[in-house]
């Protein structure tokens, strides 16, 4: 199997949402679903002194994820019927619509607010890594839109040359399921597990 | 065919094709599904065939991106952009934005308008009731009006409005129309740009009124961006985005990001980021200036030579001894005879005493240094001086026209220059400031040259009677005061007649009484040409064909010319493909390194790498050899110019220093009227805009996918959230002397205290009670024209914020 992962250049990125909003107009997604998020971390104070002069101990950063088809998924574990699975040649996490049942417990599981159910299909959707590009030797389409050249694609001897693993808040530590995400981080980034560095935009991600 | 397909939804028509499809397998090919369906089925799968067009963006945003529009059945699947799995981070690509690739919503929207419409009898402008008519009788309505009010009042009766949602070689039809008919009332400066295109040529003259590129800055050593984000303002992949990504990693520069905001281009890079009172940049920059006076490190040989009004020695002749220059002004000796000292300035500005010490040191010993302002710290009250403060900082220290400098104004931009649709000539040279068009409508015979701006007149002789507003949203959303505009526009005796074109039903084109149906430009042939750093040229085709009775603005023009009687005069017999090859043509002869037309069709977008640009380089190299077009040839810290032309201004309160009868001369700090040093306790917060990702104005303000992801929110420090009972996510009301408007919270120390952020752009709703609940900041702006260019002081309020 060539497992294949993404890679997120920290520095680069800038929050912009097009990678996610590509993906959402190529793969026809409602309103609500989201295959690719960008989240905002943002920790610090900026606070007026008596004087009404600032001092600011703000950091805020970008993070794009979507789906890290992970060595040890954990939505794939969960899944009740087998429609989660990952597959043997790209290592490439996917649902079979036909088998699964819209019970949620990859939502649930998943670290990563991967999976989501779409009650009007009545199943789980996800980043399916598009397959149809890759087969064709093309990346998927929020890589290929990213106006800051923040993204990448590619077989995780290539990706895990550029960054390290899974290593940023507010993800947990990378030991758990194994994402395939490499990553670049800003001067800004916390590692993974920093309890201060919280979702700054819920309403954007949920 | 065509009409049964458009109104199908997506989804319908994917089942159907998906239908259709599963049947030809199933029966082993195409001699099934016509067995099963007869005739015209094998057209349909010719329809169905996946189509590849290229287009591009047209909105207001200066990145024009390229768009990869996938048809089938001539309906739009899916927008690519222009993008390859190859490139590398030098590569240029003009891909699209998240925004750009939305437009598959914007083209099938509920809103979208499909047929020319009249406003129904008995109702108001803004009401948004609308039949369907002919575009026959459209036409005539339109022509029989304006030869009405031409012969009642005169060509100046005539206004087209500033619009700016279409930009292509053969966007200003209407321009080209008017004219044909006589001429009709000008108008000068955008809401843009207004404050820092007025005061630029006053001190740099028209020669060096661009900055540097920013990858000039890839030389510099410090960069200091005032008002910035470029990122957040040209979104796309090769325009200031992609620039600034690029530069903040290819340079080895220090980079201090002046802003009340921490917008997203600091995001990652917090370091930088020096949080300030909104409008108080000027006072920062002279508390920087006097610690550079008092230790000696004013680059005294640049200012004498390349300079004017720094100090004594350079002051024009008639205002010598008088303490008007500019350190006199720094070093309290002239003017509201205050010393500007560090202390001074961080008062105001909320930058600690030290820090703009620190930073002055920084400056005064760091070379090169590259200063460069946004379009934020204009869009002001007092934003004329604000953008002459920030100019002034790199000449006080010498940095001007070297390399990895910048002289303060925004970055420069690399772009072929392509021909556009001769407008003709306009034998009416008065003009009046646009921001002042609801004015000019209300009581425009009022208003003068001293009062009011108004160019080549010393007043209007009649107000506006006649308006055509092609693709803009200025007459309310992004106009000031949007229910003091709403009263003067609803009144149909004021301005008798407004001719709306657009796509979709946005705010102002409701005050229309005729509306037409517009094409998106990649919905037709096109050509643009922009860039940035690099520039570029995207050359389109139609993605699909002309759906229900819409129609390109040349051909409605066309069609309005010919019930006026002008039709060959307008297209001299040609289509509009004609007029953009021909165009093309043209730019070809001046520029021979551009495609021939078709190689432009089949590549669908020409770049161009663009080099480093440093501003005023010339002038440095030569002062005398290339003088700047400034009445003394220099750069003028002191201008004898604006007190010349601004006297006998009738100026209001607020508008100039206390105890000051003229303008500044200098670039001096000024209060606003409504901010930081003018809260009350009724409105006890400063109220600034900005630019939001989700849309460019307020274009796709309407995309309800956008907004899931961007929503209207106040940005609001926990300093001033919690005291109010605010939480992160709460509804809330933010109320000022205009207006209420209702929207989210953010609460979050990407603000400062004591002023909240409203991204501009929103579409304004207003709800039973008055309540603007779509949160366009645009309720809350005042209509007060800025003292000097008469400009939109929009970022310029104060306001109260509450739980809703």
């Amino acid at each position: 199997m060539t497992q294949h992962a993404f890679y997120f250049d920290g520095t680069r990125c800038t929050g912009c949402k097009t990678c996610e909003m590509s993906c959402k107009d190529y793969k026809d997604l409602d309103r609500g679903i989201a295959f690719r998020k960008v989240y905002e971390v943002t920790l610090g104070e900026t606070s007026a002194d008596a004087d009404g002069c600032f001092t600011t101990s703000c950091v805020s950063y970008p993070l794009s994820m979507s789906c890290n088809h992970c060595d040890k998924p954990a939505c794939v574990e969960v899944c009740p019927t087998g429609a989660m699975s990952k597959d043997a040649e790209q290592g490439l996490v996917s649902v079979d619509a036909d088998k699964c049942i819209g019970c949620g417990y990859c939502h649930m599981a998943c670290p990563y607010n991967a999976p989501k159910v779409d009650r009007a299909k009545g199943h789980s959707v996800k980043c399916d890594g598009c397959p149809e590009f890759l087969a064709v030797g093309e990346k998927p389409v929020c890589v290929k839109a990213c106006p800051a050249r923040a993204l990448d694609f590619g077989t995780v001897e290539e990706m895990s040359k550029k960054g390290e693993r899974g290593n940023i808040a507010p993800l947990p530590e990378p030991t758990y399921t194994e994402p395939n995400l490499y990553i670049k981080p800003s001067a800004d980034a916390k590692p993974a597990g920093d309890m201060d560095a919280k979702v700054a935009n819920p309403l954007e991600v949920m | 065919m065509e009409n049964g397909f458009s109104n199908l939804s997506r989804r319908t028509f994917l089942k159907t094709g998906g239908a259709l499809g599963a049947l030809a397998v199933a029966g082993g090919g195409l001699s099934a599904t016509d067995a099963l369906f007869g005739e015209g089925v094998a057209e349909a799968h010719a329809e169905m065939q996946e189509k590849v067009t290229w287009g591009h963006c047209a909105i207001n945003c200066p990145g024009r991106c390229a768009l990869r529009v996938h048809t089938k059945g001539d309906e739009i699947m899916w927008v690519d952009t222009c993008t390859s799995s190859d490139a590398d981070f030098d590569d240029l690509q003009p891909r699209a934005c998240l925004r750009g690739r939305t437009y598959r919503q914007w083209a099938n929207h509920p809103d979208r308008i499909s047929y020319p419409l009249k406003r129904v009898e008995g109702t108001k402008r803004g009401e948004g009731k609308y039949e369907q008519i002919s575009w026959d009788e459209a036409t005539q309505i339109i022509a029989d009006k304006l030869k009405e009010v031409i012969g009642k009042y005169g060509n100046e009766a005539v206004y087209l409005a500033y619009a700016t949602g279409v930009s292509a070689t053969t966007s200003r039809p209407f321009h080209r129309l008017m004219n044909l008919m006589g001429d009709f009332l000008g108008y000068y400066n955008s809401y843009s740009t207004a404050q820092i295109s007025c005061i630029t040529p006053y001190m740099y003259g028209s020669k060096g009124s661009n900055g540097s590129s920013l990858s000039a800055g890839e030389d510099s050593k410090l960069i200091l961006v005032f008002g910035s984000s470029p990122t957040e303002t040209r979104q796309g992949g090769l325009t200031t985005h992609y620039d600034w990504v690029h530069l903040r990693e290819r340079t080895k520069a220090k980079i201090y990001m002046i802003d009340y905001r921490m917008n997203d281009s600091i995001m990652g890079h917090s370091d930088g980021w020096l949080p300030i009172n909104p409008g108080t940049d000027a006072a920062l920059v002279a508390g920087i200036a006097h610690y550079l006076i008092k230790h000696d490190m004013v680059d005294l040989d640049f200012l004498h030579t390349y300079c004017v009004g720094y100090d004594e020695e350079t002051m024009p002749e008639a205002y010598q001894g008088k303490n008007l220059s500019y350190k006199s002004y720094i070093m309290g000796e002239g003017y509201d005879m205050v010393e500007k000292t560090p202390a001074w300035a961080a008062k105001i500005t909320g930058i600690p005493a030290a820090r703009i010490e620190e930073l002055a040191q920084e400056i005064g010993t760091t070379s090169p240094l590259y200063v460069t302002q946004g379009w934020g710290p204009q869009r002001r009250s007092n934003g004329e001086w604000t953008a002459w403060a920030i100019m002034a900082l790199p000449c006080l220290v010498g940095q001007i026209g070297l390399p990895g400098t910048s002289n303060g104004v925004r970055e420069n931009r690399n772009s072929p220059s392509l021909s556009s649709f001769p407008a003709g000539t306009n034998p009416v040279k008065t003009s009046i400031p646009c921001f002042l068009f609801t004015d000019a409508i209300d009581h425009g015979p009022e208003m003068t040259s001293k009062n009011a701006g108004i160019k080549g007149a010393d007043k209007l002789s009649v107000g506006i009677k006649f308006l055509v507003n092609y693709a803009g949203n200025c007459l309310t959303n992004q106009h000031s005061d949007i229910n003091k505009a709403h009263e003067i526009l609803a009144d149909d005796t004021k301005c008798e007649f407004i001719l709306g074109v657009d796509t979709v039903m946005c705010d102002s084109i409701m005050y229309s009484d005729i509306i037409l149906p517009d094409l998106f430009r990649f919905e037709q042939t096109s050509q643009i040409a922009t860039g940035s750093d690099h520039g570029y040229v995207i050359t389109g085709t139609a993605c699909t064909s002309p759906k229900f009775e819409r129609k390109t603005a040349y051909e409605m023009a066309s069609l309005v010319a010919e019930k006026l009687g002008v039709k060959e005069a307008y297209t001299e017999g040609k289509t509009e493909d004609d007029w953009i090859k021909e165009l093309y043509e043209t730019s070809r002869k001046k520029d021979g390194e551009l495609p021939t037309w078709d190689e432009a069709v089949e590549m669908g977008v020409y770049t161009r790498r663009g080099k480093p640009v440093v501003s005023l380089k010339k002038f440095r190299d030569d002062p005398e050899a290339n003088a700047l077009a400034t009445p003394s040839g220099k750069i003028e810290i002191f201008s004898e110019k604006l007190l010349q032309f601004t006297k006998g201004w009738e100026l209001t309160e607020g508008d100039t220093l206390p105890g000051m009868d003229t303008l500044p001369a200098v670039p001096a700090y000024i209060p606003e009227w409504y901010g930081v040093e003018t809260t009350t306790s009724e409105f006890p917060l400063a109220l600034s805009g900005f630019h939001y990702r989700g849309r460019i104005h307020s274009s796709w303000g309407n995309i309800e996918q956008l907004k899931d992801v961007n929503p209207q929110e106040v940005w609001i420090n926990p300093a001033d959230a919690d005291p109010r009972g605010i939480e992160q996510g709460d509804k809330v009301r933010v109320t000022n002397q205009f207006g209420v408007i209702e929207l989210l919270a953010k609460v979050t120390p990407r603000v400062v205290p004591g002023t909240v952020a409203v991204s501009q752009g929103a579409w304004f709703e207003a709800d039973a009670n008055g309540v603007d609940v779509g949160g366009s900041i645009n309720t809350m702006t005042t209509q007060r024209p800025s003292p000097l260019s008469k400009g939109n002081p929009q970022h310029t309020n104060i306001c109260e914020v509450a739980k809703a």
